[in-house]
């Protein structure tokens, strides 16, 4: 048998290896980290992480409650319809509960055989309506800065995580980032420390990674929002839930890509198993 | 080196065929008869690996195609789209986005092994430099298609790297503007990027079958780094290699399928899910991990030009590697300098990656400029001198002498 490394090969790659190590844990000692990279951000339990992971259904319907009762009142979300409300691996509504929460909006369409536009109920086709006209209209009102959309912002943030932490994150399938720093600002809202001032019309939030100061203001608080499943109505259980809910928005296929991963490993496993005894079995009669 | 064709047409329409256009019969000698050393290692099935590899992103690339729209205003809606409402959508894009990396690491691997074993010595000096010609060509098409999906990083990186052209001296504002079709990075820019990205590609294969065409008239180097020299050293390529190969293509697609299921986004770029806006620039700025090393060395040079030039010339001191080595012996194996070098040149090429996802700043910049003051150091004074003084270990006199002196040590 050929191995792909031999022993001694192997030894100095792990030197190697070793003094790569070494010699960049030399390096972030002298240069200023802080002031380029964001708070840390506390890891959080998910149902969708690791290999098998899944959403949790009831999350998800508790997440779309405060997202729609709170956030999109700014935020808009526009590239998810409301017609994947009831797909497979999402929240799991019925066709007829999204039917009858896609006809509380009201969509422009048109122009007719007049030619003109006309209000329509929404139908599940539609898209989640966006609060404002456009990015200048969010402005306006929300004191110069327009709320972002929300439909990928569980894949769009994500806090620095440095050597060696990325490396360890390969291996531990850690891609939970987004909803750990969703749920980190939605509950770091805090009284500004001692030397820091935020002006007028920004808060002080210890988790925000583009500053300690934030537009928006405190969107979450205890009470808010009246679960339907008589789950506690606390600001960590709306934070993580609409968390939950903005990565589910994000990557809607989540649960799709796992399960076809989980498949297409075990193939590959049987299949490179084969081929492993099968090529032993070719070349047991050739020395190499 | 395949020496006369053995091939025997095995029934009249072959034989029909063969008289006329003898197409069979160059697939037997190239991809059956072929001998191939028999002492290759698994580091050798990387070149199968990288044919699967460009195949993958040919057809993924293709189906991506057709729902995606290249322009300004509706690229990035036309990814979600994919992400979304295509069927099996999300598997083909992240095939892609991912195939991209993974067809870097494999070329990676692929070039360090031939560094390790000397497979760029003569006579496999046009082999080599058809390599380092590929390398350049997926370099662009990886570059152009980061573009495409229209994200924050995707304008930034656009609008930094194509910058660098106007560090030429004189004309190099008249060469952006060409480059960008305009005055900024704009709809131009991505349709151009979005032709070339779909160009490229065919490109590449063209230059694979060159490289193949090359490595069939000299042969495979090996672990030993001597010449084949009888039908001992050797067997066919079917079934000896070809089935070695294919068990290394599926322990690789199981390494693929590690990112691709589970870990999607790890290589890329957060900012990249926001859309591209002009009048806000990301904190920090970064290509794809696999050009990183090269952005080290261009970021290391305090003067622009002397950046471009640096960076530029990380890649271009790699198509006379096999005249700065002046070392008679081919296989690191035989060479105990080079190869403690060699890991150093690895290790070296590791840190400038990571030094270019870190901050242009304070002590990563002074660490950039000694490990491109090493990289190369390592190319331009090592190679040729080492091979000048470095007293090599005995190489064995064949393939086979090598084959039994192991044997019988075990």
């Amino acid at each position: 048998m050929t191995m792909i490394l031999s022993g001694s090969k192997l030894g100095r790659l792990v030197g190697a290896t070793a003094l790569a190590i070494g010699l960049s844990a030399a390096v972030p000692a002298v240069a200023e980290e802080t002031a380029v990279h964001g708070p840390v951000v506390e890891k959080q339990s998910w149902s969708f992480a690791g290999p098998f992971g899944r959403f949790d259904k009831g999350q998800l319907q508790r997440g779309y409650k405060v997202y729609k009762e709170v956030c999109s009142s700014c935020h808009s979300m526009k590239y998810v319809a409301f017609r994947t409300l009831a797909d497979d691996g999402g929240p799991g509504f019925s066709i007829d509960e999204v039917k009858a929460l896609a006809a509380t909006i009201k969509v422009q369409d048109g122009p007719n055989d007049t030619g003109d536009m006309f209000e329509r109920p929404g139908k599940p086709s539609d898209r989640f309506p966006s609060p404002f006209a456009n990015e200048e209209a969010a402005k306006a009102a929300m004191n110069g800065a327009a709320p972002p959309d929300l439909s990928l912002m569980g894949k769009a943030r994500a806090v620095h995580r440095g050597f060696p932490w990325f490396v360890f994150d390969a291996f531990t399938q850690y891609q939970e980032s987004g909803p750990d720093y969703v749920y980190a600002l939605l509950t770091g809202y805090r009284d500004a420390p001692h030397g820091i001032t935020c002006a007028d019309g920004l808060q002080y939030n210890q988790s925000f990674i583009g500053g300690s100061c934030i537009a928006m203001p405190a969107p979450l608080a205890d009470d808010m929002v009246t679960y339907d499943d008589g789950t506690p109505g606390k600001l960590q259980n709306y934070a993580r839930d609409v968390a939950a809910f903005l990565m589910w928005a994000a990557e809607p296929k989540l649960e799709a890509r796992k399960s076809t991963g989980l498949k297409t490993v075990m193939f590959l496993v049987v299949l490179a198993g084969l081929l492993f005894f099968a090529k032993r079995k070719l070349w047991s009669k050739v020395p190499h | 080196m395949s020496g006369p064709s053995t091939y025997v047409p095995g029934n009249a329409f072959t034989r029909w065929l063969d008289a006329r256009l003898p197409i069979i019969r160059l697939g037997y000698d190239s991809f059956v008869a072929y001998p191939t050393p028999r002492n290759l290692n698994y580091w050798w099935t990387f070149g199968a690996i990288l044919s699967m590899m460009l195949v993958v992103q040919l057809i993924t690339g293709i189906v991506l195609v057709m729902h995606y729209t290249p322009h300004v205003s509706l690229a990035f809606a036309s990814v979600e789209h994919i992400m979304r409402d295509v069927n099996w959508g999300w598997l083909i894009r992240y095939m892609h986005a991912n195939g991209a990396s993974m067809f870097f690491i494999a070329v990676y691997v692929h070039m360090f092994r031939g560094m390790y074993y000397g497979s760029y010595k003569a006579p496999r000096e046009i082999l080599w430099i058809l390599g380092v010609v590929i390398f350049l060509l997926m370099m662009a098409t990886a570059f152009m298609g980061y573009v495409l999906p229209w994200g924050q990083m995707s304008f930034w990186g656009a609008t930094v790297i194509t910058s660098l052209f106007g560090a030429v001296p004189v004309i190099g504002d008249a060469i952006v503007t060409w480059l960008w079709g305009g005055f900024s990075v704009d709809n131009p820019t991505l349709n151009r990027f979005f032709s070339l990205h779909y160009l490229l590609p065919f490109v590449i294969v063209g230059v694979v079958i060159l490289h193949v065409w090359a490595l069939h008239v000299v042969g495979q180097n090996n672990p030993v780094g001597v010449e084949v020299k009888s039908e001992q050293d050797t067997v066919p390529f079917t079934p000896y290699a070809t089935l070695k190969d294919a068990l290394g293509a599926a322990v690789f697609l199981l390494f693929f399928s590690w990112f691709l299921f589970w870990v999607p986004n790890f290589m890329g770029h957060p900012d990249n899910y926001i859309e591209a806006n002009p009048l806000s620039t990301p904190a920090h700025i970064v290509p794809e991990w696999y050009f990183l090393p090269f952005y080290a060395i261009l970021r290391a040079i305090p003067d622009k030009l002397g950046g471009v030039i640096a960076m530029f010339g990380a890649i271009a001191v790699l198509f006379v590697v096999p005249w700065l080595d002046t070392s008679k012996v081919r296989s690191a194996t035989y060479r105990p300098l080079y190869r403690q070098f060699f890991w150093i040149l690895v290790v070296v090429a590791v840190l400038l990656g990571w030094l270019g996802s870190q901050p242009a700043e304070g002590s990563y910049v002074i660490w950039s400029q000694v490990l491109t003051g090493w990289y190369f150091f390592h190319f331009l004074v090592i190679l040729p001198v080492l091979g000048k003084i470095e007293k090599p270990k005995a190489v064995p006199e064949s393939i086979n002498a090598a084959i039994l002196a192991k044997s019988s040590t075990h």
